[in-house]
């Protein structure tokens, strides 16, 4: 128990301290100087900083809707229509998941550069979708694994073909998940850091490199801030998505 | 040595609001084959993990040998458990799980093989030894974690709802099996079980329990042919009933009127200590001591009530007969089918019941 | 989208693609996707990888081992025993913190072990620059921690641990504990609770239980839980370039630097898959415990 309670300690403090200090007055941010909002503001200000979010958002939802339709796809190709060599396929969709991320931005840089795509938000819109497919395929295919296939084999019996089936039954079922992996993906996306970092180009730059490109230059209670509203952001998104994959 | 295998004082266990052993004191003697026979939620399980040492009492101390167990983990005391799931370790062999506790022990290497091989041999799993317990059968793995346990020789050996898991023929022939063992042993065995007949067969003692108390503990002659209370009687075997008043008093013999008979049917029974007249009382019979005939006969029996045959149930070895004695009592009758030309009684036929006064037992409200 | 409204022509060629008769038709766009833009990809490297670095960076097309050779030099050597070394530590930190954690939350009611896993899970969805950005905060000369010992007189110069490999390890645990605690917990949870009695009745100490029963038993989660914290931590880029120094490079920073700075990428691509191959060594030693591949390690993730 006392492990636990150290162990959440361990994983909060560092949150809770930053969040805390985003309100410090003080410029040099580790002695307390009394509370302001003044950080925030800066924020509200920041041109640069707009821009950043815009293309994040534009980024994060084209990526979500490829690979969630690319997603969802597989893991019902792979799930009902069992074939030879299935392991194989599934591996290789899964394959993104455990190469190191490094390795993924480089070689797409490398792809991009090669046949002369100009880094920008297109080439990191593709690279965010290709590491969103093997999520979206991971949770609807659990989804789909829990379902009960009798569920669609009665409405066969009941005269439904197996497209009525699908969209009767099946395709219902699967909107928790399917909904849950669209946030799941939108909050990877909106957090990615190392795939942009190598597929971005100038203009293109989103806000985690807008952040990355803050604490490089120093820090300051205004990343603090921005901080504290982006842990806000990314759990309400998680959240959500778990509260939908549980329904 | 201290006569007693265990002790209970005064014993209390509270999980979250339910007091789930509630005062209990017991003692068990050395050798004995002890059944704690109560419905679920009666306490017994907690009782035997209090033994075990997973769980200790709040109020109360348990004495092993003598003595106090209190704060001694289970790793430290000299008692073993057979668990109601088996808990065989997957990841090890047959041999593996029953020199588990030696090697824990520090038993040297060449007396661990020679004490494993004697447990196999009492459990009668000779060439199994390299088997993994997924590929043994039920009866099988429960034989490896008796097996486990023995080997140990403890002080107490406990065994948690032993033959739950079997399917019926093989749990009737683990009953005698495990009495067999335990005589050869002579070790203290105490078994934990809901099955009333498991406990009964068994046992040299057996304590019965409901929420949280210990209502009887006596012999299985005991406690099924003098149960002290309802509760016992129709828990233990199948039991008729007839509350009403007490009409008469004469020495040991007694009269009962009941509320469910005709005003003129008065029962004679033995006298229930402390019973004045006009005291409620109630009076249990067990199907079997009942006899059923065509006529009227007057030949020993101290009862007699007529009656309607409802049903007639064959069972092979016995005729369950179900019967009306009045409106609203009903009773059962078991007839063992002895052949000879055995009169059988149809649906609808009036009988006369009969029995003797002593064969039931009476219990004041 | 309203099926009722379209005609029949259109609804067969809707059917068409959901229910076909060839299932491959199916997993085809996320095939033809993932082929084009993470296969390709990595085979682009591995041809680079072979080739020389161009007068003026980009690549000259030849046929040599020379970036692999280049690998073993001891200057580039030191830099993949380092993240090994780190990557091991941190494993094994994250083994250290997350089990009790794991074991814990798997024994407590079915009922209150969502929450406490929700509670292990919520910093996690924080972006990981900003929990890396928050030991910074924290452990930087003028951060908090130092600011709070001087001030309360229990030191009395700051201590730096920012930009060590202290840094580096901490930032990768706060990373990447729960990969740890996840899979440990399924494994333990599916751990019945009278394996651990019936040992421990048995005369097995606390400590023999662990050892005997407990870890066999959820060796597949176990192993899972390190390669899973293993894996990004060998390959990390970002928490090293924050919180390490020029003397605590990775094998991320490593690439990176050849990459966008030297502008090597035939020898970049070399380090790279030198590191892939280290991965898949991990997950080869991961499958081979697992067994058949029981369990994808991506279970816990539908969670």
């Amino acid at each position: 128990m006392s492990a636990s309670v150290a162990n959440l300690l361990f994983l909060y403090a560092p949150i809770v301290v930053l969040m805390v200090f985003s309100f410090n007055a003080s410029r040099l941010s580790a002695g307390w100087q009394g509370l302001t909002l003044q950080w925030y503001r800066l924020l509200l200000e920041d041109e640069a900083l707009r821009l950043a979010v815009q293309n994040s958002l534009v980024v994060a939802v084209v990526s979500t809707v490829v690979a969630t339709g690319l997603g969802v796809c597989a893991a019902v190709g792979l799930e009902r229509h069992p074939f030879r060599g299935r392991e194989v396929v599934e591996g290789a969709l899964l394959l993104p998941l455990v190469i190191p991320e490094i390795m993924m931005g480089v070689s797409l840089m490398l792809l991009f550069l090669l046949v002369n795509l100009p880094l920008g938000l297109i080439t990191v819109t593709i690279g965010h979708a290709a590491f969103n497919v093997p999520i979206v395929l991971v949770i609807v295919r659990a989804r789909l694994r829990k379902l009960d296939p009798s569920l669609e084999e009665a409405a066969r019996d009941l005269g439904a073909t197996s497209w009525q089936a699908f969209r009767g039954v099946t395709l219902p079922l699967l909107m928790p998940a399917v909904a849950g992996s669209v946030l799941l993906a939108f909050t990877i996306s909106l957090d990615d850091f190392i795939v942009t970092f190598f597929t971005a180009g100038p203009g293109s730059t989103t806000l985690p490199l807008y952040v990355y490109s803050m604490v490089k230059s120093g820090v300051t209670p205004a990343i603090n801030a921005l901080s504290a509203i982006l842990v806000l952001v990314s759990m309400a998104l998680i959240g959500a998505s778990l509260a939908l994959q549980r329904r | 040595m201290a006569e007693s295998s265990v002790e209970l004082r005064d014993v209390s266990k509270r999980h979250g609001d339910t007091l789930a052993v509630d005062r209990v004191s017991l003692v068990i003697r050395r050798g004995e084959f002890f059944a704690i026979l109560g419905p679920s939620g009666s306490g017994k399980t907690t009782i035997l993990r209090m033994l075990a040492g997973f769980e200790s009492p709040d109020a109360g101390d348990i004495l092993i040998d003598g003595r106090s167990v209190r704060g001694v983990p289970p790793n430290r005391r000299s008692v073993n458990l057979v668990f109601q799931t088996y808990a065989l370790f997957p990841h090890l062999t047959v041999a593996g799980n029953i020199a588990f506790g030696l090697e824990m022990r520090r038993v040297p290497a060449a007396e661990i093989a020679a004490r494993v091989a004697e447990a196999l041999d009492m459990v009668r799993l000779q060439g199994k030894q390299d088997r993994l317990p997924a590929q043994l059968s039920g009866g099988e793995q429960q034989r490896v974690a008796l097996a486990r346990a023995l080997v140990n020789r403890p002080a107490v050996l406990l065994l948690d709802e032993p033959l739950g898991a079997l399917d019926q023929q093989l749990r009737m022939d683990m009953q005698v099996e495990l009495k067999t063992i335990q005589e050869r042993v002579g070790l203290t065995f105490i078994c934990v079980t809901h099955h009333q007949e498991e406990a009964l067969t068994m046992s040299d003692r057996v304590a019965v329990m409901r929420q949280g108390r210990l209502l009887q503990v006596g012999s299985p002659r005991d406690i099924y042919e003098a149960p002290q209370s309802a509760f016992v009687a129709n828990f233990i075997g199948r039991s008729n009933s007839l509350t009403g008043r007490i009409e008469t008093v004469n020495g040991l013999r007694c009269t009962l009127r009941a509320a469910d008979l005709p005003a003129a049917a008065l029962v004679a029974a033995t006298c229930p200590a402390g019973a004045g007249i006009g005291s409620p009382a109630t009076l249990m019979l067990r199907p079997e001591r009942l006899h059923l005939s065509a006529d009227v006969q007057v030949d020993g029996y101290d009862n007699m009530l007529p009656a309607r045959v409802c049903k007639a149930i064959y069972n092979g070895s016995e005729t369950q007969y179900l019967l009306a004695l009045s409106d609203r009592l009903s009773w059962q009758v078991l007839v063992p089918n002895v052949g000879n030309g055995q009169k059988r009684f149809q649906p609808g036929e009036s009988v006369f019941l009969r029995w003797r006064a002593d064969d039931a037992v009476v219990m004041p409200e | 989208m309203n099926l009722e409204v379209l005609s029949p022509d259109r609804r067969v060629s809707v059917r068409a693609v959901l229910v076909p008769r060839r299932p491959g038709l199916l997993l085809l766009p996320a095939l033809v996707w993932l082929g084009l833009f993470f296969f390709v990809p990595l085979a682009l490297m591995l041809a680079i990888s072979f080739a020389w670095r161009g007068t003026y960076g980009g690549v000259e097309w030849t046929l040599s081992l020379a970036n692999y050779v280049n690998v073993l030099d001891p200057l580039y050597l030191k830099v993949f025993l380092r993240s090994v070394l780190l990557a091991a530590v941190t494993t094994a930190v994250c083994l250290v913190l997350g089990f009790p954690i794991a074991y814990y939350i798997a024994r407590l009611p079915a009922r209150r072990q969502g929450i406490w896993l929700l509670l292990v899970m919520i910093p996690f969805w924080t972006n990981f620059l900003v929990r890396t950005y928050a030991w910074i905060f924290i452990l930087r000369t003028e951060g908090l921690v130092n600011t709070v010992l001087i001030s309360l007189g229990l030191i009395g110069s700051p201590i730096d641990v920012l930009y060590t490999e202290t840094a580096i390890v901490i930032g990768l645990v706060y990373g990447y504990l729960p990969f740890m605690i996840l899979p440990l917990y399924a494994a333990v949870e599916r751990l019945p609770p009278s394996l651990v009695e019936a040992a421990w009745d048995l005369y097995a100490s606390r400590w023999a239980v662990l050892r005997r029963v407990i870890v066999p038993l959820t060796k597949p989660g176990l192993v899972a839980g390190c390669i899973l914290v293993f894996i990004p931590s060998l390959g990390a880029f970002m928490t090293p370039d924050l919180m390490g120094g020029a003397r605590t490079m990775m094998i991320g920073n490593l690439i990176q630097h050849e990459f966008l700075v030297a502008r090597d990428w035939p020898f970049g691509s070399a380090i790279s898959l030198v590191l892939m191959a280290l991965v898949l060594l991990g997950l080869a030693i991961y499958l081979r415990v697992e067994g058949a591949g029981k369990r994808p390690a991506t279970e816990w993730m539908s969670r």
